[in-house]
């Protein structure tokens, strides 16, 4: 089945009800995906599929078909991450990858509010979010547009 | 230029750039920004089997037969017979055993292991088990089991509460905690040259490896533990990984291939450890002045079915149980029992959170039978220099407690805003709380641990088997190493804990891997100084070779401490600190949302400012949780919501902002001065919030502070209060309608 991975379009022999997560993991080596829950409550899983947010854990393989999937190793080494790393955003950093793929949809500048409601579906149990909201604070600040993919060049890449 | 020119003049230059005291970049930070750190989870080996635990479903009695109602091929099954030394799972006791011989003690007991190369198979495998059950105990107030008893007295503590003007009373309760570590526990077993090697989530290497000695005797050459990657610990990967460990190395040793075992989350929420609940009861003498007089409390904590880590548990609970205060006639007497659920454990605190929770609202409560303000009876009360705690360890200067309160009622002005909310539906509320730093009494000198300095090529590494769990102990101890050594932070690498490579530095307990290790690591930088001279590490590497130093934990000389009748220095050093918590309450969904907390807390030196900012933010929210969210349901023995669909840790849109304020009140056996700070933010949360909710004149007296029990005490009162005149009621509240529970005599 043909899907594109990181820019690059990909075939993976995978049977279409495996989780997304799983192939990621496990057919393709992707391993900056993290698995909490696989209940779809803790976020470490996100990846973004044709630009939006979506938790790999309960999405079926078939699903992706077609489409532009976008995980942690398919982020470039660029603001929010440095932020993630200046601010102590990580701290044990298995949420992390997961709350970086969430964070990329959010825009310049964000208020504490918007901060809170993008993120509210990531657990994070080691930071208490405030060093979290820091670092997309400094990166958003920083403002780099090109670390938030719109939905749109998400689908011209595919 | 010349070695000596070169060496002096980066020492200068570092003079003005020291690491301590700097938010330099932490040394794990670009792997897990990227993705690309490695967790037990990302390890593959060859011919890699995945295990499986078979497990107990009910929480007492006896196993009469076990049916394998699976096709055998391609499947590795182990059970206790296979294992080769002893059946236990070696930590204080051996009384736990790895796998269920025939005795069933809790829900999740495991009995039995399967392997298999295919995961699907592995998971639809079935396994009937017959058994003969037996009632459970599971009411730890009914237990006769005792695993641990204390007794601390000081001064006369009956003739002092005889002589009280006033005594107050009351009894506090504090519900289990699941962790929720984000990665659930995960090992990999893999077989080497006669011996085996564990790779795996683990917070204490050198814990796993004494258990994998004991339960695989001569069948292995040698044991090795390493640590990957760790997504969070808490306490939560102290004790247990010995167990999943064990029953990886069983599989590997049976089916001679590599075995890994990740927990999905409802098993590590059903069969891994809680924080201990709690039953403090509190009696309390005061005089009219509101000056503490006589404190006799009694501690009881729930083990579950084996000894585990409780008596420690109970040990630290019980020291901290008279809080921050001074009061010379003081006895404080705790249990830990068995039940029938599985074995309660390390959670970051360490018991200490239970009995200051108990202690900080019943102060609260005090202060209402004074008619005072509750921040005035802690000024009085609180511990200065000079004074001594309940085991009699006399303070130094490094005491805080005065001075955190004061910052953080200033800070968050208190005052003002508990006279501005009168009447609304706001509150707020506070907590002083102290902690101590390492291993309790004697036991850093039992332990003796040991960390150690190496040259290389670019300059030192260090090696110790203190583990990076998220808190910055890489970070932490590169820092501490880099200033004194007097090299750049850049220059000094962090080895992974390897049991075969690192020495023995103790577990990464206890708020111990600073002040402690940090310390041990500050004498052999120094020591290594004076071996290399005026060149840099990587000169002398050059021209001499590899150079290692060792070094040895050192017990300050003034500590004496008696195991036997708890008495003495408790604690080289403690952290000290403040809350302020502001909620509202929702009148009609009786939920409690926090406004804002602050916290003002003495951490001695901040090594890492924003590490240290980052434990206080992040230990803070996860009592938020505690405190208001985190409910651990127990049916038949079992947990009944092991999902995180139904226990709920707080998320972002839970979370208030957190106002953090680092003192730094240098101890001076510390390096640079630091103390313990991992767990202190642990023990103040909760009760600042249960009293501010108290503010709001609801009696609560327990955690979790679910809507049901704000409920149930808000009708509890409405009830009490029908007939009760505006000025009788506090009176009514404490001594009419609770004489069952309660009493304040006058």
């Amino acid at each position: 089945m043909k899907f594109t991975l990181n820019d690059r379009v990909v075939d993976v022999a995978a049977h279409p009800m495996q989780r997304l997560l799983d192939v990621l993991r496990e057919e393709c080596g992707l391993t900056g995906t993290k698995e909490g829950c696989g209940e779809g409550e803790c976020g470490a899983c996100t990846v973004l599929v044709d630009g939006a947010a979506v938790v790999s854990c309960l999405v079926p393989f078939a699903q992706v078909e077609g489409r532009a999937v976008r995980t942690i190793e398919g982020v470039d080494e660029g603001t929010l991450q440095r932020a993630f790393m200046d601010q102590v955003g990580a701290q044990c950093g298995i949420c992390t990858p997961g709350m970086i793929m969430a964070a990329l949809s959010l825009g310049p500048n964000p208020s504490r509010e918007q901060m809170r409601e993008a993120l509210a579906g990531n657990l994070c149990r080691c930071t208490g979010y405030e060093a979290i909201f820091r670092a997309v604070r400094a990166a958003k600040r920083a403002g780099s547009g090109r670390h938030a993919p719109s939905p749109d060049a998400e689908n011209t890449r595919a | 230029m010349d070695s000596w020119a070169e060496g002096h003049f980066r020492r200068m230059a570092n003079r003005g750039e020291r690491a301590v005291g700097r938010s330099v970049a932490r040394k794990d930070g670009i792997g897990k920004a990227t993705g690309r750190a490695v967790y037990a989870d990302d390890l593959v080996f060859p011919g890699m089997l995945w295990g499986r635990t078979i497990r107990s479903t009910i929480p007492r009695g006896r196993v009469r037969g076990v049916r394998r109602a699976f096709d055998p091929a391609g499947f590795t099954v182990v059970d206790h017979h296979d294992i080769p030394g002893q059946n236990v799972i070696a930590l204080l006791e051996l009384d736990q055993p790895c796998l269920v011989a025939n005795e069933i003690r809790h829900v999740a007991e495991p009995i039995m292991l399967l392997a298999h190369a295919d995961r699907e198979r592995l998971l639809a495998a079935r396994v009937e088990i017959d058994y003969e059950g037996e009632p459970p105990l599971l009411d730890p107030e009914q237990s006769d089991v005792v695993f641990k008893h204390i007794r601390i007295e000081k001064g006369d503590a009956d003739a002092a509460l005889a002589r009280a003007d006033l005594i107050v009373e009351g009894t506090y309760r504090t519900g289990a905690q699941e962790h929720i570590y984000i990665e659930p526990n995960g090992v990999v077993a893999v077989l080497e040259d006669g011996g085996i090697a564990v790779h795996g989530s683990i917070q204490c290497p050198f814990y796993v490896h004494k258990a994998l000695v004991t339960l695989l005797g001569d069948a292995v050459s040698h044991v090795r533990v390493v640590q990957t990657e760790t997504g969070g610990g808490f306490g939560g990967k102290e004790e247990y990984p010995s167990m999943i460990a064990a029953h990886a190395a069983l599989l590997a040793l049976r089916s001679g291939r590599p075995v890994k075992i990740v927990y999905d989350r409802a098993e590590d929420m059903v069969a891994t450890t809680k924080r201990h609940p709690s039953v403090v009861r509190h009696r309390t003498g005061v005089s009219r002045d509101g000056r503490i007089v006589a404190m006799d409390v009694d501690v009881l904590l729930d083990g579950g079915a084996y000894v585990t880590l409780s008596p420690v548990v109970l040990s630290r609970g019980a020291i901290h149980a008279a809080g921050p205060y001074r009061c010379d006639h003081t006895r404080i007497v705790g249990r830990a029992v068995m039940t029938n659920t599985p074995p309660n454990g390390a959670f970051r605190g360490f018991g200490a959170p239970q009995t200051q929770f108990a202690m900080e609202v019943h102060i609260d409560r005090v202060a209402e039978a004074l008619g005072m303000d509750p921040v005035r009876v802690r000024e009085i009360n609180a511990l200065r220099p000079g004074d001594t705690t309940a085991t009699g360890q006399r303070l130094g200067d490094d005491c805080s407690a005065l001075e955190t309160l004061r910052q953080a009622v200033r800070r968050s002005r208190y005052h003002a805003k508990r006279a501005a909310a009168a009447g609304s539906n706001r509150g707020i509320g506070v907590s002083l709380f102290y902690h101590g730093s390492g291993f309790t009494g004697s036991g850093e000198l039992r332990l003796a641990s040991r960390a150690a300095l190496e040259l290389t090529e670019h300059g030192v590494r260090v090696l110790t088997s203190s583990t990076e769990i998220g808190q910055g102990t890489r970070t932490m101890h590169a820092q501490i190493v880099a200033d004194a050594l007097g090299i750049p932070y850049e220059d000094v690498e962090v080895a992974q804990p390897d049991t075969s490579r690192v020495p023995d530095s103790g577990p990464t307990v206890a708020s111990r891997t600073c002040l402690v290790v940090g310390g041990i690591l500050q004498r052999a930088a120094e020591e290594m100084r004076l071996r290399i001279g005026d060149a840099t590490p990587a000169e002398h590497y050059r021209r001499h070779g590899p150079l290692r130093v060792d070094a040895e934990y050192e017990q300050p000389d003034w500590i004496r401490w008696d195991d036997d009748t708890y008495r003495g220095d408790a604690y080289a050093t403690f952290g000290w600190g403040c809350n302020v918590a502001e909620v509202e309450l929702d009148p009609v969904t009786c939920e409690v949302r926090p406004r804002r907390l602050t916290t003002v807390v003495d951490v001695g030196k901040a090594i890492h400012p924003a590490l240290a900012t980052g434990q206080i933010e992040g230990g803070t929210v996860q009592a938020v949780g505690y405190a208001l969210l985190e409910h651990v349901v127990m049916r038949d023995g079992a947990m009944a919501n092991g999902q995180l669909t139904n226990y709920t840790i707080p998320t972002t849109l839970d979370t208030p902002p957190i106002d953090v304020v680092l003192v730094e009140n240098p101890y001076p056996g510390g390096p640079f001065g630091a103390k313990g700070l991992g767990e202190l933010p642990m023990d103040g949360p909760a009760p600042a919030l249960v009293n501010a909710i108290r503010s709001l004149g609801v009696d609560v007296r327990e955690i979790p502070a679910l809507p049901e029990v704000i409920l149930r005490e808000r009708e509890r009162a409405s009830g009490s209060q029908a007939s009760g005149t505006e000025a009788s009621r506090r009176v009514t509240a404490i001594d009419g309608a609770r004489t069952d529970r309660d009493r304040v005599d006058a």
